[in-house]
């Protein structure tokens, strides 16, 4: 600083102009800016919201004005709906179910004794998000023997390959997170088992990890078309598709209730990740 | 299972000790390292079995005749176009082509439109700002399929959608101007929904990389705002803003659900296609032509796919 009080003490007008110069027209140049970031903004906002407005107003306006709230009690007896529900309710409660029995226990081996082996698992769980969902489903309709192509549950099965990005992804940060050697081997030299120790000490601190997992499963199963459409399936989102309803206003309110629930798990995710995070700060 | 012999130098556990012992030991080390990989089997069964087998089996079928014998007919019949010898086919040549176009349109306008929405981001003094929209951008990233089609039916069908209505009480109806919700550029503008927020999302960590030093440095040497954007802010973003527009046409080139349920399979382009033949929308002794189509676009999809991963390496030399 000093240097600088100094340096300005030799009073070189150059100096003492240049900045105020320099200044001007940047603040005219900063100005013009944010008129048009506010335009583009403002445009941009509306493509977003407009939309989302046109939907809700669409299924739950009156014929003769104004709004009600009627139209959510109509859902439940709108032909096809009830079963669209319990199928995709059963798809999602298995591919949980069965995505977490694979995954839980082969990650935290790999993080423990196979690290190695951690990017194979990258560049395999990368696989069900390159290959387009249309296209794997040809090749799974093919390769299926006929007994589970004429299941239903053929779908909770591929759905498990669908959810596997997601679910590595959150157990492998939820691990980065832990101290995993140190609580396992506590927990081994106390004389527990293997399973014994992944269910009652990994798992509880893995919990905010499990619950993004398992809430992205979810939705990711109640919002799967692409292969439950090719496959004749109606689950909820091919019933939003196909079912024919004396009522169309109810498909838009129930297609419009699934945003809102994306909406509502994705940001329940972020601030899961983000108590877990301060958690883990804080026990440092 | 090679991977697991290969030897790594950076691996330190116990386990790669074992196995590094083991080299030498003969049957023993191998019942050693059969034991330290059994563990990972069931994963890796499940994945053989249902990701594996699948898409080889497209990859095979795509090659192969309604006989079994090996072909490339299948390729000739979702390249032929459609011409006066052709006069049946071509329709497969056709949906590629649309495929791709709806594919770089969405990559190129969102990808344009989501950088100017992450420079302003980046530039703006409000952190409760900057988190609304990181949160909003990662929630619309994730709309798409029926609900997404169903909610653009209600806001710009002909006549009775929202905006529509709007637009024809001041004289501008778009349906009396050649737009169609469920032709090329409706179905672009619907995409563009959850392209730009993936933008947005993908982009914004570049602009954060962005060091003020630099700009600092240029302002220093008397550049002003435009040289420093010409001669530095853009030929550093340049490789993540291309990365990033290859992996939009990814997301753009493989949607299926939004079309289908917006168009009711109307449009066509290779995922509607592919979707139409597997539900027995078959012209006699094409069966196999899906699996031609499907192999084309997971070859298309890996190309873009190892475009977007070498313009990242490129773009980590300076930034993140």
């Amino acid at each position: 600083m000093a240097s600088l009080e100094l340096g300005q003490d030799i009073a070189d007008p150059l100096r003492i102009d240049a900045p105020y110069e320099a200044d001007a027209p940047l603040n005219k140049h900063r100005r013009r800016f944010r008129w048009g970031r506010g335009a583009i903004l403002i445009i941009t906002a509306a493509y977003f919201v407009v939309p989302f407005y046109a939907g809700m107003e669409y299924s739950l306006q009156r014929p003769t004005g104004g709004f009600s709230l009627t139209p959510l009690s109509q859902i439940g007896s709108a032909p096809g709906f009830v079963s669209a529900l319990w199928l995709s309710t059963q798809l999602a409660v298995i591919t949980m179910l069965v995505v977490m029995a694979l995954m839980v226990p082969t990650v935290i081996y790999v993080h423990l004794r196979l690290p190695r082996f951690r990017r194979v698992m990258e560049v395999i769980t990368i696989f069900p998000i390159i290959i387009p969902p249309i296209a794997y489903s040809v090749g799974v309709l093919e390769a299926a023997p006929q007994w589970l192509r004429n299941s239903q549950y053929l779908l909770a099965i591929v759905y498990v390959i669908l959810a596997m990005p997601y679910v590595y992804r959150s157990l492998d940060s939820g691990l980065g997170a832990l101290d995993v050697k140190t609580l396992v081997e506590a927990s081994r030299s106390l004389g527990s088992s293997w399973l014994m120790t992944i269910w009652r000490v990994l798992v509880p601190n893995l919990r905010a990890a499990l619950m993004s997992a398992s809430v992205l499963t979810l939705a990711l199963v109640f919002g799967e078309f692409t292969i439950a459409n090719v496959d004749n399936w109606q689950t909820i989102p091919v019933w939003i598709y196909l079912a024919p309803t004396d009522n169309p206003r109810i498909n838009t309110l129930v297609a419009m209730i699934a945003l809102l629930a994306t909406a509502v798990v994705l940001i329940l995710i972020v601030s899961l990740d983000r108590s877990q995070s301060r958690n883990s700060r804080r026990s440092r | 299972m090679t991977v697991l012999t290969t030897p790594d130098s950076a691996a330190s556990s116990d386990a790669a000790s074992q196995e590094t012992k083991g080299t030498k030991g003969g049957a023993g080390a191998l019942v050693r390292k059969i034991r330290t990989g059994a563990p990972v089997v069931p994963f890796l069964v499940y994945v053989i079995l249902v990701l594996g087998v699948p898409t080889v089996v497209i990859a095979l079928y795509a090659f192969k005749s309604n006989s079994g014998q090996f072909t490339l007919q299948n390729i000739h019949t979702i390249l032929a176009a459609h011409t006066k010898q052709n006069p049946t086919g071509g329709q497969y040549r056709a949906g590629f082509e649309n495929s791709l176009k709806l594919a770089v349109v969405t990559a190129v306008v969102p990808g344009i439109l989501g950088t100017i929405i992450a420079y302003a981001i980046s530039t703006s003094e409000h952190p409760a700002f900057k988190r609304i929209v990181a949160a909003t951008s990662g929630v619309l990233a994730q709309f798409g399929g029926v609900n997404l089609a169903f909610m653009f039916i209600a806001t710009l069908a002909a006549t009775n959608g929202l905006v529509t209505k709007w637009l024809g009480a001041i004289g501008l109806d778009p349906w009396n101007h050649g737009f169609s919700l469920y032709k090329f550029w409706g179905v672009a503008l619907v995409y563009m929904y959850f392209q730009i927020p993936l933008m947005v999302l993908i982009i914004t960590p570049a602009f954060a990389g962005l060091r003020p030093a630099w700009r600092e440095a240029a302002e220093g040497l008397g550049a002003s705002r435009w040289r420093f954007w010409r001669h530095v802010g853009i030929p550093v973003l340049t490789p993540a803003i291309l990365g990033s527009m290859f992996l939009l046409f990814g997301s753009g080139f493989s949607a299926y659900a939004t079309a289908e349920a917006l168009t009711g399979g109307t449009i066509s382009i290779t995922p509607i296609q592919i979707g139409a033949i597997l539900q027995g929308n078959v012209i006699a002794g094409e069966q196999n032509v899906a699996y031609a189509l499907a192999f084309a676009m997971i070859v298309i999809l890996l190309v873009s796919v190892v475009v977007y991963v070498l313009l990242r390496r490129r773009t980590s030399r300076w930034l993140l």
